[in-house]
Protein backbone atom coordinates (compact mmCIF):
# COMPACT_ATOMS: atom_id res chain seq x y z
CA UNK A 1 0.00 0.00 0.00
CA UNK A 2 1.39 3.36 -1.04
CA UNK A 3 1.17 5.92 1.73
CA UNK A 4 -0.56 9.22 1.15
CA UNK A 5 2.53 11.42 1.27
CA UNK A 6 4.36 9.49 -1.43
CA UNK A 7 1.18 9.41 -3.48
CA UNK A 8 0.91 13.19 -3.15
CA UNK A 9 4.54 13.53 -4.17
CA UNK A 10 3.94 11.26 -7.13
CA UNK A 11 1.04 13.41 -8.24
CA UNK A 12 3.12 16.53 -7.74
CA UNK A 13 5.78 15.21 -10.13
CA UNK A 14 3.15 14.39 -12.74
CA UNK A 15 1.55 17.79 -12.21
CA UNK A 16 4.82 19.61 -12.65
CA UNK A 17 5.60 17.64 -15.82
CA UNK A 18 2.24 18.53 -17.30
CA UNK A 19 2.67 22.08 -15.98
CA UNK A 20 6.01 22.45 -17.80
CA UNK A 21 4.30 21.77 -21.10
CA UNK A 22 1.52 24.23 -20.35
CA UNK A 23 4.16 26.71 -19.30
CA UNK A 24 6.00 26.42 -22.63
CA UNK A 25 2.79 26.87 -24.61
CA UNK A 26 1.72 29.77 -22.39
CA UNK A 27 4.99 31.59 -22.76
CA UNK A 28 4.86 31.29 -26.54
CA UNK A 29 1.28 32.63 -26.43
CA UNK A 30 2.15 35.53 -24.15
CA UNK A 31 5.23 36.55 -26.14
CA UNK A 32 3.27 36.57 -29.40
CA UNK A 33 0.31 38.34 -27.81
CA UNK A 34 2.41 41.16 -26.42
CA UNK A 35 4.35 41.74 -29.61
CA UNK A 36 1.56 41.42 -32.14
CA UNK A 37 -1.64 41.84 -30.13
CA UNK A 38 -2.74 38.53 -31.62
CA UNK A 39 -3.98 35.78 -29.33
CA UNK A 40 -2.77 32.78 -31.31
CA UNK A 41 -5.25 30.00 -30.64
CA UNK A 42 -3.37 27.83 -33.14
CA UNK A 43 -0.40 27.59 -30.78
CA UNK A 44 -1.43 24.07 -29.72
CA UNK A 45 -1.27 22.94 -33.36
CA UNK A 46 2.42 23.86 -33.48
CA UNK A 47 2.90 21.39 -30.61
CA UNK A 48 1.00 18.67 -32.44
CA UNK A 49 2.87 19.30 -35.69
CA UNK A 50 6.17 19.15 -33.81
CA UNK A 51 5.27 15.79 -32.26
CA UNK A 52 3.99 14.32 -35.53
CA UNK A 53 6.83 15.54 -37.69
CA UNK A 54 9.41 14.32 -35.17
CA UNK A 55 7.79 10.87 -34.97
CA UNK A 56 7.82 10.58 -38.78
CA UNK A 57 11.41 11.73 -39.13
CA UNK A 58 12.49 9.34 -36.39
CA UNK A 59 10.61 6.49 -38.06
CA UNK A 60 12.50 7.37 -41.26
CA UNK A 61 15.68 6.49 -39.41
CA UNK A 62 17.16 9.89 -38.55
CA UNK A 63 19.01 10.21 -35.23
CA UNK A 64 17.10 11.99 -32.45
CA UNK A 65 19.24 15.17 -32.25
CA UNK A 66 18.85 15.70 -36.01
CA UNK A 67 15.12 14.98 -35.72
CA UNK A 68 14.91 17.71 -33.06
CA UNK A 69 16.77 20.30 -35.14
CA UNK A 70 14.86 19.59 -38.36
CA UNK A 71 11.47 19.56 -36.63
CA UNK A 72 12.05 22.77 -34.70
CA UNK A 73 13.34 24.53 -37.81
CA UNK A 74 10.50 23.14 -39.93
CA UNK A 75 7.71 24.25 -37.59
CA UNK A 76 9.42 27.63 -37.07
CA UNK A 77 9.32 28.16 -40.84
CA UNK A 78 5.70 27.05 -40.87
CA UNK A 79 4.97 29.56 -38.07
CA UNK A 80 6.52 32.28 -40.22
CA UNK A 81 4.53 31.21 -43.28
CA UNK A 82 1.33 31.20 -41.26
CA UNK A 83 2.07 34.75 -40.05
CA UNK A 84 2.82 36.04 -43.56
CA UNK A 85 -0.18 34.36 -45.18
CA UNK A 86 -2.90 34.83 -42.56
CA UNK A 87 -1.91 37.36 -39.90
CA UNK A 88 0.14 39.97 -41.77
CA UNK A 89 -2.47 40.68 -44.47
CA UNK A 90 -5.03 41.33 -41.69
CA UNK A 91 -2.70 43.38 -39.47
CA UNK A 92 -5.03 46.36 -39.30
CA UNK A 93 -8.05 44.26 -38.31
CA UNK A 94 -9.71 44.18 -34.89
CA UNK A 95 -8.46 41.76 -32.28
CA UNK A 96 -11.69 39.77 -32.60
CA UNK A 97 -11.07 39.27 -36.32
CA UNK A 98 -7.51 38.19 -35.62
CA UNK A 99 -8.63 35.68 -32.99
CA UNK A 100 -11.13 34.21 -35.44
CA UNK A 101 -8.35 33.96 -38.02
CA UNK A 102 -6.23 31.98 -35.55
CA UNK A 103 -9.18 29.68 -34.82
CA UNK A 104 -9.44 29.10 -38.57
CA UNK A 105 -5.72 28.43 -38.70
CA UNK A 106 -6.03 25.94 -35.88
CA UNK A 107 -8.77 24.02 -37.70
CA UNK A 108 -6.86 24.12 -41.00
CA UNK A 109 -3.59 22.93 -39.47
CA UNK A 110 -5.40 20.11 -37.67
CA UNK A 111 -7.08 19.12 -40.95
CA UNK A 112 -3.73 19.19 -42.69
CA UNK A 113 -2.22 16.98 -39.99
CA UNK A 114 -5.12 14.55 -40.34
CA UNK A 115 -4.56 14.36 -44.11
CA UNK A 116 -0.82 13.82 -43.80
CA UNK A 117 -0.59 11.59 -40.74
CA UNK A 118 -4.04 10.00 -40.40
CA UNK A 119 -5.73 9.17 -37.10
CA UNK A 120 -3.33 6.56 -35.77
CA UNK A 121 -1.10 7.71 -32.93
CA UNK A 122 2.61 7.79 -33.73
CA UNK A 123 5.35 6.77 -31.38
CA UNK A 124 8.53 8.55 -30.42
CA UNK A 125 10.80 6.70 -27.97
CA UNK A 126 11.87 8.20 -24.66
CA UNK A 127 15.11 10.21 -24.93
CA UNK A 128 16.98 8.20 -22.32
CA UNK A 129 16.63 4.56 -21.44
CA UNK A 130 16.31 3.26 -17.90
CA UNK A 131 13.44 3.02 -15.48
CA UNK A 132 11.84 5.67 -13.33
CA UNK A 133 13.95 7.45 -10.73
CA UNK A 134 12.69 7.05 -7.15
CA UNK A 135 12.56 10.17 -5.01
CA UNK A 136 10.93 10.01 -1.55
CA UNK A 137 8.83 7.00 -2.42
CA UNK A 138 7.60 8.54 -5.65
CA UNK A 139 8.74 7.55 -9.11
CA UNK A 140 9.71 10.18 -11.64
CA UNK A 141 9.90 9.35 -15.30
CA UNK A 142 13.24 10.37 -16.88
CA UNK A 143 11.29 11.95 -19.75
CA UNK A 144 9.76 14.34 -17.18
CA UNK A 145 13.26 15.49 -16.32
CA UNK A 146 13.89 16.14 -20.01
CA UNK A 147 10.73 18.24 -20.10
CA UNK A 148 11.79 20.26 -17.01
CA UNK A 149 15.15 20.74 -18.67
CA UNK A 150 13.55 21.98 -21.88
CA UNK A 151 11.43 24.48 -19.97
CA UNK A 152 14.47 25.75 -18.07
CA UNK A 153 16.60 26.04 -21.21
CA UNK A 154 13.82 27.76 -23.15
CA UNK A 155 13.32 30.27 -20.35
CA UNK A 156 17.05 30.93 -20.11
CA UNK A 157 17.32 31.40 -23.87
CA UNK A 158 14.35 33.76 -23.97
CA UNK A 159 15.79 35.73 -21.06
CA UNK A 160 19.16 36.02 -22.79
CA UNK A 161 17.51 37.02 -26.05
CA UNK A 162 15.29 39.72 -24.54
CA UNK A 163 17.82 41.12 -22.07
CA UNK A 164 21.17 40.78 -23.80
CA UNK A 165 20.67 41.09 -27.56
CA UNK A 166 19.86 44.25 -29.48
CA UNK A 167 17.21 42.48 -31.55
CA UNK A 168 15.65 41.14 -28.35
CA UNK A 169 15.48 44.67 -26.96
CA UNK A 170 13.80 45.84 -30.15
CA UNK A 171 11.23 43.06 -29.80
CA UNK A 172 10.60 44.11 -26.19
CA UNK A 173 10.28 47.74 -27.25
CA UNK A 174 7.58 46.62 -29.66
CA UNK A 175 5.87 44.79 -26.81
CA UNK A 176 5.99 47.77 -24.47
CA UNK A 177 4.85 50.46 -26.89
CA UNK A 178 4.27 49.65 -30.51
CA UNK A 179 3.77 53.24 -31.64
CA UNK A 180 6.97 54.42 -29.99
CA UNK A 181 8.80 51.43 -31.46
CA UNK A 182 7.67 52.40 -34.95
CA UNK A 183 8.79 55.98 -34.32
CA UNK A 184 12.36 54.82 -33.69
CA UNK A 185 12.26 52.76 -36.88
CA UNK A 186 11.36 49.28 -35.61
CA UNK A 187 9.19 47.47 -38.14
CA UNK A 188 6.41 45.71 -36.20
CA UNK A 189 5.76 43.43 -39.18
CA UNK A 190 9.25 41.96 -38.88
CA UNK A 191 8.82 41.53 -35.13
CA UNK A 192 5.49 39.78 -35.68
CA UNK A 193 7.13 37.37 -38.14
CA UNK A 194 9.85 36.68 -35.60
CA UNK A 195 7.28 36.09 -32.83
CA UNK A 196 5.33 33.55 -34.89
CA UNK A 197 8.46 31.73 -36.04
CA UNK A 198 9.68 31.69 -32.42
CA UNK A 199 6.40 30.32 -31.10
CA UNK A 200 6.47 27.71 -33.83
CA UNK A 201 9.92 26.66 -32.61
CA UNK A 202 8.90 26.59 -28.93
CA UNK A 203 5.68 24.70 -29.73
CA UNK A 204 7.55 22.13 -31.82
CA UNK A 205 10.15 21.58 -29.09
CA UNK A 206 7.36 21.03 -26.54
CA UNK A 207 5.68 18.57 -28.91
CA UNK A 208 8.86 16.56 -29.43
CA UNK A 209 9.48 16.33 -25.68
CA UNK A 210 5.97 15.21 -24.71
CA UNK A 211 5.48 12.78 -27.60
CA UNK A 212 7.26 9.93 -25.75
CA UNK A 213 4.77 10.34 -22.88
CA UNK A 214 1.53 10.98 -24.73
CA UNK A 215 2.10 9.63 -28.27
CA UNK A 216 1.66 11.97 -31.23
CA UNK A 217 -1.82 12.41 -32.67
CA UNK A 218 -3.23 14.93 -35.14
CA UNK A 219 -5.72 16.27 -32.59
CA UNK A 220 -3.47 16.54 -29.52
CA UNK A 221 -2.91 20.26 -30.05
CA UNK A 222 -6.32 21.75 -29.40
CA UNK A 223 -6.63 20.92 -25.71
CA UNK A 224 -2.97 21.79 -25.12
CA UNK A 225 -3.58 25.19 -26.72
CA UNK A 226 -6.59 25.78 -24.47
CA UNK A 227 -4.58 24.80 -21.38
CA UNK A 228 -1.73 27.05 -22.44
CA UNK A 229 -4.21 29.88 -22.81
CA UNK A 230 -5.63 29.26 -19.32
CA UNK A 231 -2.09 29.24 -17.92
CA UNK A 232 -1.36 32.54 -19.68
CA UNK A 233 -4.55 34.08 -18.26
CA UNK A 234 -3.60 32.90 -14.76
CA UNK A 235 -0.28 34.65 -15.25
CA UNK A 236 -1.89 37.84 -16.52
CA UNK A 237 -1.25 37.68 -20.29
CA UNK A 238 1.55 40.23 -20.16
CA UNK A 239 4.15 38.45 -18.15
CA UNK A 240 6.36 35.57 -19.26
CA UNK A 241 7.24 34.63 -15.68
CA UNK A 242 3.55 34.68 -14.80
CA UNK A 243 2.73 32.43 -17.75
CA UNK A 244 5.26 29.86 -16.58
CA UNK A 245 3.93 29.99 -13.02
CA UNK A 246 0.38 29.74 -14.39
CA UNK A 247 1.38 26.62 -16.33
CA UNK A 248 2.75 24.91 -13.23
CA UNK A 249 -0.26 25.90 -11.10
CA UNK A 250 -2.67 24.55 -13.70
CA UNK A 251 -0.71 21.32 -14.23
CA UNK A 252 -0.56 20.55 -10.53
CA UNK A 253 -4.22 21.45 -9.95
CA UNK A 254 -5.32 19.22 -12.81
CA UNK A 255 -3.33 16.21 -11.68
CA UNK A 256 -4.36 16.56 -8.04
CA UNK A 257 -8.04 16.85 -8.89
CA UNK A 258 -7.77 13.94 -11.32
CA UNK A 259 -5.77 11.81 -8.90
CA UNK A 260 -7.56 12.61 -5.65
CA UNK A 261 -11.12 13.26 -6.80
CA UNK A 262 -11.98 11.94 -10.23
CA UNK A 263 -10.06 11.66 -13.46
CA UNK A 264 -13.06 13.10 -15.28
CA UNK A 265 -12.33 16.43 -13.57
CA UNK A 266 -9.00 16.96 -15.33
CA UNK A 267 -10.17 19.16 -18.20
CA UNK A 268 -13.02 20.73 -16.26
CA UNK A 269 -10.54 22.09 -13.72
CA UNK A 270 -8.77 24.17 -16.37
CA UNK A 271 -11.99 25.83 -17.45
CA UNK A 272 -13.11 26.37 -13.84
CA UNK A 273 -9.78 28.01 -13.08
CA UNK A 274 -10.17 30.19 -16.20
CA UNK A 275 -13.63 31.32 -15.07
CA UNK A 276 -12.46 31.93 -11.52
CA UNK A 277 -9.46 34.02 -12.59
CA UNK A 278 -11.51 36.05 -15.07
CA UNK A 279 -14.21 36.73 -12.48
CA UNK A 280 -12.05 37.39 -9.45
CA UNK A 281 -8.75 38.67 -10.78
CA UNK A 282 -8.86 39.35 -14.51
CA UNK A 283 -5.44 41.02 -14.44
CA UNK A 284 -3.91 37.65 -13.51
CA UNK A 285 -2.19 36.45 -10.38
CA UNK A 286 1.23 37.90 -11.08
CA UNK A 287 0.48 40.77 -13.41
CA UNK A 288 0.46 43.33 -10.66
CA UNK A 289 3.08 41.90 -8.33
CA UNK A 290 5.73 41.57 -11.00
CA UNK A 291 4.75 44.74 -12.84
CA UNK A 292 7.50 44.22 -15.36
CA UNK A 293 7.06 42.46 -18.64
CA UNK A 294 9.36 39.64 -19.84
CA UNK B 1 13.65 71.47 -46.60
CA UNK B 2 10.11 70.48 -45.58
CA UNK B 3 7.19 71.38 -47.76
CA UNK B 4 3.62 70.60 -46.81
CA UNK B 5 0.85 71.36 -49.27
CA UNK B 6 -2.90 70.96 -49.02
CA UNK B 7 -2.62 68.38 -46.25
CA UNK B 8 -5.92 66.83 -45.18
CA UNK B 9 -6.24 64.19 -42.47
CA UNK B 10 -9.37 62.52 -41.16
CA UNK B 11 -9.95 60.69 -37.88
CA UNK B 12 -12.82 58.47 -38.99
CA UNK B 13 -15.48 60.90 -40.18
CA UNK B 14 -13.97 63.90 -38.50
CA UNK B 15 -11.68 66.07 -40.54
CA UNK B 16 -8.73 66.95 -38.31
CA UNK B 17 -6.56 68.85 -40.83
CA UNK B 18 -8.06 71.05 -43.54
CA UNK B 19 -5.69 71.99 -46.30
CA UNK B 20 -2.54 72.70 -44.31
CA UNK B 21 0.28 74.25 -46.33
CA UNK B 22 3.59 75.61 -45.13
CA UNK B 23 7.28 75.13 -45.65
CA UNK B 24 10.32 75.21 -43.44
CA UNK B 25 13.91 75.96 -44.31
CA UNK B 26 16.95 74.19 -42.91
CA UNK B 27 17.90 75.15 -39.34
CA UNK B 28 14.65 76.92 -38.52
CA UNK B 29 12.60 76.39 -35.38
CA UNK B 30 8.89 76.75 -36.01
CA UNK B 31 6.34 76.78 -33.21
CA UNK B 32 2.87 75.42 -33.90
CA UNK B 33 0.40 76.98 -31.50
CA UNK B 34 -3.29 76.66 -30.89
CA UNK B 35 -5.97 75.46 -28.52
CA UNK B 36 -6.69 71.84 -27.65
CA UNK B 37 -8.17 70.01 -30.59
CA UNK B 38 -6.86 72.49 -33.15
CA UNK B 39 -5.03 69.67 -34.95
CA UNK B 40 -1.46 70.36 -33.81
CA UNK B 41 -0.67 66.82 -32.70
CA UNK B 42 -2.40 65.41 -35.76
CA UNK B 43 -0.15 67.55 -37.92
CA UNK B 44 2.98 66.19 -36.26
CA UNK B 45 1.54 62.65 -36.40
CA UNK B 46 0.92 63.05 -40.13
CA UNK B 47 4.46 64.32 -40.70
CA UNK B 48 5.86 61.32 -38.79
CA UNK B 49 3.66 58.82 -40.61
CA UNK B 50 1.27 57.97 -37.77
CA UNK B 51 -1.72 59.40 -39.64
CA UNK B 52 -2.23 58.75 -43.32
CA UNK B 53 -3.23 61.92 -45.18
CA UNK B 54 -6.29 61.73 -47.39
CA UNK B 55 -5.08 64.56 -49.59
CA UNK B 56 -2.04 66.72 -49.95
CA UNK B 57 1.66 66.14 -50.00
CA UNK B 58 4.59 66.20 -47.60
CA UNK B 59 8.06 66.41 -49.10
CA UNK B 60 11.41 66.45 -47.36
CA UNK B 61 14.17 67.82 -49.60
CA UNK B 62 12.04 67.00 -52.62
CA UNK B 63 11.27 63.45 -51.54
CA UNK B 64 7.64 62.60 -50.85
CA UNK B 65 6.85 61.26 -47.37
CA UNK B 66 3.06 61.25 -47.46
CA UNK B 67 1.46 57.90 -46.77
CA UNK B 68 4.78 56.30 -45.78
CA UNK B 69 5.13 54.26 -42.58
CA UNK B 70 6.73 55.83 -39.47
CA UNK B 71 9.60 53.34 -39.58
CA UNK B 72 10.39 54.55 -43.10
CA UNK B 73 10.07 58.23 -42.30
CA UNK B 74 12.47 58.09 -39.35
CA UNK B 75 15.08 56.62 -41.70
CA UNK B 76 14.68 59.70 -43.90
CA UNK B 77 15.63 61.90 -40.97
CA UNK B 78 12.32 62.93 -39.39
CA UNK B 79 12.05 62.06 -35.70
CA UNK B 80 8.94 62.62 -33.58
CA UNK B 81 9.07 63.01 -29.81
CA UNK B 82 5.44 62.21 -29.11
CA UNK B 83 3.07 63.76 -26.63
CA UNK B 84 3.08 61.94 -23.27
CA UNK B 85 6.69 60.94 -24.08
CA UNK B 86 5.92 57.27 -24.91
CA UNK B 87 9.24 56.04 -23.62
CA UNK B 88 9.88 52.30 -23.20
CA UNK B 89 8.95 52.47 -19.55
CA UNK B 90 10.13 49.06 -18.35
CA UNK B 91 13.52 49.35 -20.05
CA UNK B 92 16.58 51.17 -18.81
CA UNK B 93 17.44 54.74 -19.74
CA UNK B 94 20.46 53.48 -21.67
CA UNK B 95 18.43 50.93 -23.66
CA UNK B 96 15.85 53.58 -24.52
CA UNK B 97 18.61 55.71 -26.03
CA UNK B 98 20.20 52.72 -27.74
CA UNK B 99 16.89 51.84 -29.40
CA UNK B 100 16.49 55.44 -30.53
CA UNK B 101 19.27 54.66 -33.02
CA UNK B 102 17.59 51.46 -34.23
CA UNK B 103 17.86 52.16 -37.93
CA UNK B 104 21.61 52.79 -37.86
CA UNK B 105 22.79 50.64 -34.95
CA UNK B 106 24.05 47.76 -37.06
CA UNK B 107 26.01 49.87 -39.50
CA UNK B 108 27.58 52.27 -37.02
CA UNK B 109 27.70 50.86 -33.52
CA UNK B 110 30.63 52.98 -32.31
CA UNK B 111 29.03 56.13 -33.58
CA UNK B 112 25.84 55.26 -31.70
CA UNK B 113 27.75 54.78 -28.45
CA UNK B 114 29.41 58.20 -28.99
CA UNK B 115 26.03 59.76 -29.64
CA UNK B 116 24.67 58.41 -26.36
CA UNK B 117 27.52 60.24 -24.60
CA UNK B 118 26.46 63.43 -26.40
CA UNK B 119 22.89 63.00 -25.16
CA UNK B 120 24.19 62.80 -21.59
CA UNK B 121 26.18 66.00 -22.24
CA UNK B 122 23.02 67.67 -23.49
CA UNK B 123 20.98 66.47 -20.48
CA UNK B 124 23.38 66.26 -17.53
CA UNK B 125 20.41 65.47 -15.26
CA UNK B 126 20.31 61.99 -16.84
CA UNK B 127 23.93 61.22 -15.95
CA UNK B 128 24.18 58.45 -13.36
CA UNK B 129 20.74 57.13 -14.26
CA UNK B 130 21.80 55.02 -17.23
CA UNK B 131 20.70 51.79 -15.57
CA UNK B 132 17.50 53.20 -14.03
CA UNK B 133 14.20 51.88 -15.33
CA UNK B 134 12.82 54.67 -17.49
CA UNK B 135 9.31 54.46 -16.02
CA UNK B 136 10.64 55.33 -12.55
CA UNK B 137 12.06 58.69 -13.66
CA UNK B 138 10.32 61.98 -12.88
CA UNK B 139 8.24 63.58 -15.61
CA UNK B 140 10.99 66.06 -16.48
CA UNK B 141 13.66 63.40 -16.78
CA UNK B 142 11.32 61.24 -18.87
CA UNK B 143 10.82 64.18 -21.21
CA UNK B 144 14.58 64.66 -21.49
CA UNK B 145 14.93 60.96 -22.21
CA UNK B 146 12.21 61.12 -24.85
CA UNK B 147 13.95 64.04 -26.58
CA UNK B 148 17.27 62.23 -26.24
CA UNK B 149 15.80 59.13 -27.82
CA UNK B 150 14.39 61.23 -30.64
CA UNK B 151 17.82 62.77 -31.24
CA UNK B 152 19.50 59.36 -31.31
CA UNK B 153 17.95 58.87 -34.76
CA UNK B 154 20.18 61.80 -35.88
CA UNK B 155 17.20 63.63 -37.33
CA UNK B 156 17.42 66.46 -39.82
CA UNK B 157 13.95 67.45 -38.68
CA UNK B 158 12.89 67.01 -35.06
CA UNK B 159 9.19 67.12 -34.23
CA UNK B 160 8.35 67.88 -30.60
CA UNK B 161 4.83 67.46 -29.28
CA UNK B 162 4.17 69.45 -26.11
CA UNK B 163 7.54 68.87 -24.43
CA UNK B 164 6.67 71.09 -21.46
CA UNK B 165 3.25 69.64 -20.67
CA UNK B 166 2.75 68.57 -17.08
CA UNK B 167 6.20 69.72 -15.98
CA UNK B 168 7.16 72.08 -13.19
CA UNK B 169 7.89 75.58 -14.60
CA UNK B 170 11.57 75.34 -13.74
CA UNK B 171 11.95 72.01 -15.54
CA UNK B 172 9.93 73.26 -18.50
CA UNK B 173 12.28 76.25 -18.76
CA UNK B 174 15.29 73.94 -18.68
CA UNK B 175 13.85 71.90 -21.53
CA UNK B 176 13.14 75.03 -23.56
CA UNK B 177 16.67 76.28 -23.10
CA UNK B 178 17.99 72.90 -24.24
CA UNK B 179 15.88 73.32 -27.36
CA UNK B 180 17.56 76.66 -28.03
CA UNK B 181 20.92 74.95 -27.66
CA UNK B 182 19.82 72.21 -30.03
CA UNK B 183 18.72 74.72 -32.61
CA UNK B 184 22.21 76.19 -32.60
CA UNK B 185 23.59 72.79 -33.62
CA UNK B 186 21.62 73.10 -36.85
CA UNK B 187 18.70 70.75 -36.23
CA UNK B 188 15.46 71.92 -37.80
CA UNK B 189 12.66 71.79 -35.23
CA UNK B 190 8.88 71.93 -35.27
CA UNK B 191 7.63 72.59 -31.76
CA UNK B 192 4.00 72.09 -30.79
CA UNK B 193 3.24 73.86 -27.55
CA UNK B 194 0.36 74.99 -25.39
CA UNK B 195 2.72 77.25 -23.51
CA UNK B 196 2.61 79.99 -26.14
CA UNK B 197 4.86 82.45 -24.36
CA UNK B 198 7.65 79.92 -23.87
CA UNK B 199 7.39 78.69 -27.45
CA UNK B 200 7.48 82.18 -28.93
CA UNK B 201 10.59 82.90 -26.92
CA UNK B 202 12.64 80.07 -28.46
CA UNK B 203 11.18 79.75 -31.98
CA UNK B 204 11.95 81.78 -35.12
CA UNK B 205 8.51 81.56 -36.57
CA UNK B 206 5.05 80.47 -35.46
CA UNK B 207 1.99 78.97 -37.09
CA UNK B 208 -1.31 79.32 -35.31
CA UNK B 209 -3.87 76.60 -35.86
CA UNK B 210 -7.60 76.66 -35.28
CA UNK B 211 -10.00 73.86 -36.19
CA UNK B 212 -7.51 72.08 -38.40
CA UNK B 213 -6.36 75.12 -40.34
CA UNK B 214 -3.46 77.52 -40.15
CA UNK B 215 -5.07 80.85 -39.36
CA UNK B 216 -2.00 82.96 -38.78
CA UNK B 217 1.70 82.66 -39.39
CA UNK B 218 4.71 84.87 -39.07
CA UNK B 219 7.91 85.67 -37.20
CA UNK B 220 7.75 85.31 -33.45
CA UNK B 221 8.33 89.00 -32.74
CA UNK B 222 5.46 89.87 -35.01
CA UNK B 223 3.30 87.26 -33.24
CA UNK B 224 4.15 88.60 -29.81
CA UNK B 225 2.88 91.97 -30.91
CA UNK B 226 -0.24 90.62 -32.59
CA UNK B 227 -3.33 91.59 -30.68
CA UNK B 228 -5.22 88.43 -31.56
CA UNK B 229 -2.37 86.24 -30.36
CA UNK B 230 -2.06 88.24 -27.18
CA UNK B 231 -5.73 87.92 -26.41
CA UNK B 232 -6.22 84.29 -27.31
CA UNK B 233 -2.92 82.71 -26.36
CA UNK B 234 -0.89 84.97 -24.14
CA UNK B 235 -3.70 85.67 -21.71
CA UNK B 236 -3.43 89.43 -21.95
CA UNK B 237 -6.82 91.12 -21.89
CA UNK B 238 -7.38 94.05 -24.21
CA UNK B 239 -8.05 96.31 -21.24
CA UNK B 240 -4.70 95.54 -19.72
CA UNK B 241 -2.85 96.69 -22.81
CA UNK B 242 -2.83 100.49 -22.40
CA UNK B 243 0.02 101.48 -20.19
CA UNK B 244 -2.05 102.80 -17.41
CA UNK B 245 0.39 102.68 -14.61
CA UNK B 246 -1.28 103.53 -11.41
Amino acid sequence: MVDLSSQLLQLLFSGLTLGSIYALIALALVTTFNITGVLNLAQGEFVALGALLAASLFAAGLPLPLVFILTVAGVAILGGLVERSAIYPARGASSMTLIIITIGLSISLRGLALLVWGTDPLLLPAFSSGGPILIGGAAINPQSLWIFGLTAVTLAMLFAFFELTYLGKAVRACEINRTAARLVGINPGAMSLLAFAGSGAIGAAAGIFIAPLTLATYDMGFMLGVKGFVAAVIGGMNNVGGAVLGGFILGVLEIYSAGLVSSGLKDAVALLVLLAVLLIRPEGLVGVIAGRKV
Amino acid sequence: MLKVSGLEVYHGWVQALRGISFSITEGEMVAVLGANGAGKSTLLGALAGLHRPKNGDITLNGQSLSGRAPEYIVRQGVSLVPERREIFSSMTVYDNLLLGAYHRYRSSKDEVIMDIKKIFDLFPALVGREAHTAGTLSGGLQQMLAIGRGLMARPRLLLLDEPSIGLAPLVAREIMSTLSALKKTGVTIILVEQNTAAALKVADRALIMERGQIVLSGGTDEMMGNERVQQAYLGRARMAQPAVVL
